[in-house]
């Protein structure tokens, strides 16, 4: 328990959820990022399009913008190769357009509003990510 | 126009959301979901963080008929707990607990000059594009 971090954790929670309040109250949007930037794919307008372009541009920004000013420390992985990021990468993909939404989507826009379906994806996610892990940590002997 | 603006002004606070709260540091992630290794909870504040934000406000927001720039809320439609929903969460569970990316966290450190979050939303892409020439 040495890295927790609950204060830092909660402010970063409440800034997400600012986000998702702003999208909601101005566009009338989730602001679920799987559903964002696959629904980029076959935006129907310009508009449609460009708004889902804007926030993806935003998130990188806003990532890239506070890692300047405070960094973080995140420890290089020597387990992670990066056939096993492809691998991740188009389960996440296939994934979340199948169950339509990620952390973001069902965890907190959905569960915000009190939607069954998010409550659910969101505890499936939740325990399959926790049993991915214990086996993956047996499998490498981790 | 200013749909547009007000969508780049949301990213940017979520980007800084996701880094302030760590949730684009993987190692973190997997921290959090090692529930029978050094488990670090801390990831249930963000969680619990943006839920209760979000919920506060979007009932404010919803008691409005329609949002600022918008004439409508654009909410899904779907509400039927499918076979899609729970073999799509299963799926997506897996992806997060190998790579301890989700795809939030993975956008938002494509500026962070590290290659793993660049593979990681470039296969992501691809594994949305191919499940939708699937179904």
């Amino acid at each position: 328990m040495e890295n927790f971090t609950p204060y830092l954790s909660l402010a970063g929670g409440v800034l997400i959820g600012i986000s998702a309040s702003i999208l909601m109250y101005l566009n009338g949007r989730i602001a679920g990022i799987s559903g964002i930037v696959a629904g980029s794919f076959n935006a129907p307008s310009f508009e449609e399009k460009a708004w889902r372009l804007a926030f993806v541009v935003g998130l990188v920004l806003g990532g890239a913008i506070f890692m300047h000013f405070f960094p973080i420390t995140i420890t290089p992985r020597e387990n992670m190769s990066t056939a096993l990021l492809v691998l991740g990468g188009l389960v996440i993909g296939v994934g979340t357009a199948m169950g339509s939404g990620c952390t973001s989507g069902h965890g907190i826009c959905g569960i915000s509003r009190f939607s069954l379906r998010s409550l659910v994806a969101t505890a499936t996610f939740l325990l399959s990510g926790i049993i991915t892990v214990y086996v993956f940590k047996q499998m490498t002997g981790g | 126009m200013l749909k547009i603006f007000s969508a780049l002004v949301a990213g940017i606070i979520f980007g800084m959301g996701l880094v302030l709260s760590q949730m684009v540091n993987p190692n973190k992630v997997i921290k959090f979901l090692d529930i029978t290794g050094q488990w670090d909870p801390s990831l249930m504040f963000v969680l619990g963080g943006a839920v209760l934000t979000t919920m506060i406000a979007y009932r404010f927001i919803f008691s409005r008929s329609k949002p600022v720039f918008d004439d409508d809320f654009h909410l899904p439609t779907l509400l039927q707990i499918d076979r899609q929903l729970l073999i799509g969460a299963v799926l997506f569970g897996v992806g997060w607990g190998v790579i301890g990316y989700c795809p939030g966290p993975a956008v938002a450190s494509l500026g962070f000059g590290v290659e793993e979050p660049l593979i990681v939303v470039i296969s992501m892409l691809a594994g949305m594009l191919f499940y939708r020439a699937m179904v």
